[in-house]
C-alpha cells in the first residue's frame, strides 16, 4: 500500500481547496444563506408545518444534501479532469500507485471538502432557524456516505469528460433537477399520487429522506430503504470505477 | 556503483545484467496505427542510451509503455528485474520520467510540486534531498514561486526535479533539450553525466544527433516502430564513420588514370576534385602513397581538406536506406 502516494494526492487536492477558499467554501455558504432568507424566513413564516416540523427547519437537511451533491460532484470531477486536461496525469500513471489508492486520494479529498461544507452550512442554518438533530450518529453517517458516493460519481464524470462543457453537463442537466425534485423543499407526500410514484425513481429522494429522518425522525420513505438505496448507488459507482481502471477507459491508450 | 566503461565491454547481444529488457513489444493504437513492431531492446545498467529516430518513429510510445502510461498490445518489459505490469510497484519506483511536453501544474509552488512527486512515488518526505535537487538544477531561488510564473526553461528544470524526486535508478528523458537554450542544454548534459557517475541509467530520446554524439554510450535507432540498430557509439562511429580527403585539382581531369583506379578514389563529376575515402583509425591510411602516386602521374592540386562523417550522416543513411 502506497500511503505516501495517497497522502500526496490527498494533500495536493486539499491544497487546491484552501487555495480557492472563496469559491470552494464561501460561495455554497452564501447561496445557502440566501435560500434560508428567502425560503426559510420570508416564505417559510407563512407556511404550515410539515410532519410537525416548521418549514424553515424542514428544508435544512434538503439544502445540506443539495450542496453535498453538487459540491462532491464538481470537486471530484474537476480534481481528476484537470490532470487529464493539462497532461500532468502522466505522473500519476507512471507512479507506483494502484487505482484504488489513486481513487482514495482524489475521492477522499473531495468528500472531505463536502463534509466540511455540509458542516459549515449546518452551522450557518442554525443562525437562521431553530432545529435539533435526533440521530446525530446517523446524521454524520448519511453526511459522509453521501459525500463519498457522489465524489465517486464526480470522479467518474471527470474521467468521462473530455471537455469543460461535458464536465458541466451532467451536474447541470441531471443532478440539479434531480436534487430540486428530490424533496429538498417539500415532502413528496405533498405531490399528487402519480408524481409520488415517479419521485421514487429519483435517487435523491432517498438521500434527502434519510438525512431528514436523522434530524427529525420523520421521513418520506423508510430509513432502511434510504440507506439501502444510497449503498446501491455507492456500489454502482465503485463498479464503474473498477471497470474504468481495468480497461484504462479514457485514461490510458 | 561505478559507471561502466562500455567501450571496453565485449559486444555480445544480451548484456550480463540489463537494467531494462524489452522483448517482443508491439503497440497498435485504437486508431489502428501501429507505433511499435516487435521491439527487442536491452539497456545496460549504468549507461547513457540514446534512442534516435525521426518524428513519429515510436520513441515516445516505447518510453510511455515502459513507464506505465500506455498499455502494450503484446510483449513484455522488465525493469530492474521486475515485470512492469505484473510487478509494477517495484518497477515504477526505480523509474523517473521527464516527458517531452511541458506538462506542469500551474498554481503550485516549485517546492510543493517536487515534494508531491516524491510522495506519489511512495517515498517519505526528505526536505534535505529536495533542497539538493533544487540547488543542483538552479531552482532553489524559485522554490516558492508558482510554476505558472516560470519561464519555459525553468519549467523544464522543474520537470527534471520532479522526475528525480524519488531517487530513481533509471531516468527517461524524452527529448530533453527540445526548445531549450544553450545554457540549459549544457547544464542538463552535465547533470546527466553526474547522474551516471552515481550509477543512474539514462535513456534519452532525441532527434538532435549532436546530443547523442556528445552524451551517449550506446545508440539505438528506431524508425517506423522498429529498432533498426543498436550499437556502441564509438563502434558505430568507427564502423560507419568514414573520413574523406578531398583534393582540389590544379587542372580538371577527364578521367582517372587506369593505374590509380580504386574503390577508394573517386573523381568528381566536373573532374575538378579527387575524393579519397579512408579509415582514419587504421595505422596505414594510404594518404602518403596516394600523394606520391599522384605526383608520379603529374596530377597537381591547389588545396585539400579532410572531412569526417557525423552521426547525422550515419543516421540519415540508415533511416533513408529503409523502405
Amino acid at each position: 500500500m502506497n500511503f505516501y502516494g495517497i497522502k500526496a494526492i490527498y494533500l495536493f487536492e486539499m491544497a487546491r481547496t484552501w487555495r480557492t477558499l472563496m469559491q470552494s467554501i464561501a460561495s455554497p455558504v452564501i447561496s445557502t444563506s440566501l435560500y434560508f432568507i428567502v425560503f426559510g424566513s420570508a416564505i417559510g413564516s407563512h407556511m404550515a408545518k410539515i410532519d410537525g416540523v416548521s418549514y424553515g427547519a424542514f428544508i435544512v437537511p434538503g439544502l445540506i444534501m443539495l450542496s453535498l451533491l453538487t459540491e462532491s460532484i464538481s470537486n471530484a470531477s474537476f480534481g481528476i479532469y484537470m490532470p487529464k486536461f493539462t497532461g500532468t496525469i502522466y505522473e500519476i500513471l507512471s507512479a507506483p500507485i494502484s487505482a484504488i489508492e489513486t481513487v482514495i486520494g482524489y475521492v477522499g479529498a473531495a468528500a472531505t471538502k463536502s463534509v466540511i461544507i455540509g458542516t459549515i452550512i449546518l452551522f450557518t442554518a442554525r443562525l437562521f432557524v431553530d432545529f435539533s438533530i435526533e440521530h446525530p450518529v446517523w446524521m454524520v453517517a448519511f453526511l459522509v456516505l453521501t459525500s463519498v458516493t457522489f465524489s465517486l460519481f464526480g470522479f467518474i464524470i471527470g474521467v468521462w469528460a473530455d471537455s469543460f462543457q461535458k464536465l458541466q453537463v451532467i451536474p447541470l442537466m441531471i443532478v440539479t433537477p434531480l436534487a430540486f425534485l428530490g424533496g429538498s423543499f417539500y415532502s413528496i407526500n405533498m405531490l399528487p399520487p402519480f408524481w409520488q410514484k415517479v419521485a421514487l425513481f429519483n435517487p435523491v429522494v432517498y438521500l434527502v429522506s434519510g438525512f431528514r429522518w436523522s434530524f427529525y425522525g420523520v421521513s418520506d420513505v423508510d430509513v432502511g430503504i434510504s440507506l439501502g438505496m444510497t449503498m446501491v448507488f455507492l456500489l454502482i459507482c465503485l463498479a464503474a470505477i473498477w471497470w474504468i481502471f481495468r480497461t484504462g477507459y479514457k485514461i490510458k491508450a | 556503483m561505478k559507471p561502466l566503461d562500455h567501450t571496453r565491454m565485449p559486444r555480445v547481444s544480451g548484456a550480463p545484467d540489463p537494467v531494462i529488457s524489452v522483448s517482443g513489444l508491439s503497440k497498435t493504437y485504437a486508431s489502428g496505427f501501429q507505433a511499435l513492431r516487435n521491439v527487442d531492446l536491452e539497456i545496460r545498467r549504468g549507461e547513457i542510451f540514446a534512442l534516435l529516430g525521426p518524428n513519429g518513429a515510436g520513441k515516445t510510445t516505447l518510453i510511455s509503455i515502459i513507464c506505465g502510461i500506455v498499455n502494450p498490445s503484446t510483449g513484455t518489459v522488465m525493469a530492474d528485474g521486475h515485470d512492469i505490469i505484473r510487478d509494477y510497484r517495484p518497477a515504477r519506483t526505480k523509474i523517473g520520467l521527464v516527458p517531452q511536453e511541458l506538462t506542469t501544474d500551474a498554481f503550485e509552488s516549485v517546492w510543493a510540486t517536487v515534494s508531491f512527486s516524491r510522495g506519489l512515488f511512495g517515498k517519505p518526505a526528505n526536505p534535505a534531498y529536495i533542497e539538493k535537487i533544487l540547488k543542483d538544477l538552479s531552482l532553489w531561488e524559485k522554490r516558492n514561486t508558482k510554476i505558472m510564473a516560470l519561464s519555459g526553461g525553468m519549467k523544464r528544470r522543474v520537470m527534471i526535479a520532479k522526475a528525480l524526486s524519488h531517487e530513481p535508478k533509471i531516468l527517461f528523458l524524452d527529448e530533453p533539450t527540445a526548445g531549450v537554450d544553450v545554457e540549459l542544454r549544457r547544464d542538463m548534459w552535465n547533470m546527466v553525466r553526474g547522474l551516471r557517475e552515481n550509477g543512474v541509467t539514462i535513456i534519452l530520446t532525441t532527434h538532435y544527433i549532436e546530443e547523442a554524439e556528445e552524451m551517449a554510450d550506446r545508440i539505438g535507432v528506431i524508425n517506423k516502430g522498429e529498432i533498426v540498430l543498436v550499437e556502441d557509439k564509438d563502434v558505430l562511429m568507427r564502423k560507419l564513420g568514414k573520413k574523406q580527403l578531398t583534393l582540389h585539382l590544379q587542372a580538371p581531369l577527364a578521367a582517372l588514370p587506369a593505374a590509380l583506379q580504386s574503390e577508394y578514389l573517386q573523381l568528381s563529376a566536373d573532374g575538378a576534385e579527387l575524393i579519397y575515402t579512408f579509415d582514419a583509425q587504421s595505422e596505414e591510411t594510404g594518404i602518403a602513397t596516394l600523394l606520391r602516386r599522384l605526383n608520379e602521374h603529374g596530377i597537381d592540386f591547389k588545396d585539400l581538406h579532410t572531412s569526417e562523417s557525423s552521426l547525422e550522416d550515419i543516421f540519415v543513411s540508415l533511416v533513408r536506406g529503409r523502405p
